[in-house]
């Protein structure tokens, strides 16, 4: 920012122009660092033996091993929290899009603007209001710890997330297409099922992958409805710490084996990602 | 008449019937559930016996309740420290994202969206770790650096009553900044050049054309973005639920974790509901008030 006038000239120009560069890039990169090294620092540590995890300095450069993972998936049902996790991200996802989709559509189609205040509110609305009171009717019905009160909890983050992600999407489609389906003599169901969602694709797949993600990683919900049978893997992790003596190791390549596939995920499908997390905050 | 016809006529409410029952079973019910309970004294450690109690609940809550007012102001202190920072920093990392084209920007926007898309308890994990007073790297760099003294001797982070919260706003910074930056970057690329390029010809400062130009135009997409995350700093639950249950003592107990341990710990049905409805007018409270003052600013 300092020009230095006194030196202002041609060639102090380009001095400054390298300085203002190192700068810059300089504060990317230490930018990227920080979000950067506490992943980083979780796969490291994940492949450090338990002495080597304490050791100071921490050591950048050692003989990686793999004894804690083979240790989380051998000492725990780690397999049957992962296929736990699948089932309820999965089932919620895909109940999700069969609720939300038609909501949203109908919400755009007939502009139910009073219907779409009313599932977005209920984005804002903390989950633990709803917690507790779905704790009692799922234990009254004998339905803690069943995939079916997992699935139906998440849906509370999900389904909300669909449709303010689809309303937007559904509402930019053209009239006309529209039109020109009736003409053909489609009705408004076929018209939903063979022409708007196969070109809404895109929308489809941001809201599915996030919603997936949001309930892979739901934490809340999981830990008060599900037990033994059910555990998903965020509660598992959460378990490991509740031991008198903390295994560092396990706990990083738990907690690896856990983030990757978000990742990995996320990284994929960045574009829809970025679109489903900024959608209705952008105008145009 | 063909089936056809009778199905455009109702789709109105055939469409979002599916999503509309879903939210009178699980959302309204309940929350009338929850407002019904909060007038009881209903609690699993007093047995089965419940009694309608009025007011008394909300009476005691707002009164008598010290608990409750603690974890009211920790959680503005927590939302407001975090709100702050994240808005500031992830202002500044959208606008140098902006300013130029280099090699690697795209890495570097996956990195930051690594950070918020990393399971929570994961994440909560690895800063355990990195905050470990005596293990952890985080007092090494310090120790090493020689900055310890600067911060006041031992650094015990979320140990200590008095550095837990911020240690946690820490966290959140890490994890949501990305959302700002991400939402900034997206509104700057569809930003008009024109007011740049005369700008430039006027030979604007840097400064001038970001104060002027720039924040007034980037402005309702901060608004936005800064609401979204003030609804969910508000709700902040993983993080610090696994990294402290909100202690040490009550040091980092915000209202959601407080609920939390009313209902799943003490098993206190109808003062924690009385404190869910409480919770719930506060955030939809805020939220909406936000909302409004936000649109009569635009107007």
């Amino acid at each position: 920012m300092d020009t230095h006038p006194a030196n202002a000239g041609p060639r102090p120009f380009l001095w400054h122009r390298t300085f203002m560069n190192i700068l810059y890039y300089g504060t990317i990169v230490l930018c990227v660092f920080f979000f950067l090294l506490p992943l980083l620092w979780m796969l490291l540590n994940a492949l450090k033996t338990p002495l080597q995890i304490v050791e100071l300095p921490p050591k950048l450069f050692f003989m990686p091993t793999l004894a804690n993972f083979e240790n989380v998936f051998s000492s725990q049902n780690f397999l049957q929290y992962i296929y736990n996790s699948l089932i309820i991200a999965g089932g919620s996802t895909l109940l999700g899009l069969v609720l939300g989709l038609p909501a949203a559509f109908s919400i755009a189609l007939h502009k139910q603007k009073k219907l779409a205040v009313f599932i977005l509110v209920s984005r804002m609305v903390p989950g633990i209001t709803f917690l507790l009171p779905l704790f009692i009717m799922f234990r009254n019905f004998r339905m803690v710890d069943t995939y079916t009160s997992l699935i139906l909890s998440h849906l509370l983050v999900g389904l909300p997330f669909i449709v303010w992600v689809m309303v937007p999407f559904f509402e930019s489609i053209p009239r006309d297409l529209m039109d020109a389906a009736r003409v053909d003599g489609c009705n408004v169901f076929s018209t939903f099922i063979r022409i708007i969602i196969p070109i809404s694709m895109p929308g489809v797949v941001t809201g599915g992958i996030l919603s997936f993600i949001f309930s892979w990683n739901n934490f809340m919900f999981s830990i008060v409805l599900a037990s033994n049978r059910t555990k998903t893997v965020p509660v598992a992790i959460f378990n490991f710490i509740s031991y008198a003596q903390i295994d560092w190791g396990g706990l990083m390549a738990a907690a690896v084996t856990i983030t990757v596939p978000v990742l990995v995920i996320t990284i994929l499908t960045q574009k829809y990602v970025i679109r489903g997390l900024t959608a209705g905050a952008v105008k145009g | 008449m063909r089936m056809g016809d009778w199905y455009d006529r109702n789709a109105f409410w055939l469409l979002p019937s599916g999503a509309v029952i879903f939210i009178l079973m699980l959302m309204i019910y309940p929350l009338g559930y929850t407002i019904y309970n909060s007038f009881t004294d209903w609690s699993l450690t007093h047995g089965d016996k419940v009694n309608f109690v009025g007011f008394r609940n909300y009476l005691d809550i707002f009164f008598r309740d010290d608990r409750f007012w603690g974890s009211v102001g920790r959680t503005i202190y927590f939302t407001g420290l975090a709100m702050v920072v994240e808005v500031i920093l992830g202002v500044l990392i959208a606008v140098l994202f902006d300013a130029k084209d280099f090699s690697g920007k795209r890495v570097a926007r996956s990195i930051m969206l690594m950070a918020m898309m990393a399971t929570p308890v994961a994440v909560a994990m690895v800063w355990l770790l990195i905050f470990e007073p005596t293990a952890g790297v985080l007092n090494y760099l310090f120790k090493s650096s020689g900055l310890e003294a600067l911060l006041g001797g031992k650094q015990l982070w979320i140990t200590d009553s008095s550095s837990v919260i911020p240690s946690l706003v820490l966290i959140d910074i890490w994890e949501w900044t990305p959302l700002i930056a991400l939402i900034v970057i997206a509104g700057l690329a569809t930003l008009s050049r024109e007011p740049y390029e005369s700008a430039m010809v006027d030979g604007a400062t840097p400064f001038q054309i970001f104060f002027r130009i720039t924040l007034p135009m980037i402005a309702p997409t901060i608004g936005v973005a800064a609401l979204l995350r003030l609804i969910d700093c508000l709700k902040t639950f993983d993080i610090i639920y696994v990294m402290t249950m909100g202690g040490p003592g009550y040091s980092s107990e915000t209202l959601n974790i407080y609920t939390y341990q009313m209902s799943f710990q003490y098993f206190n049905f109808g003062y924690a509901s009385a404190l869910l409805v409480v919770f719930l007018c506060l955030v939809l409270g805020i939220s909406l008030l936000v909302t409004y003052l936000r649109r009569g600013l635009e107007l």
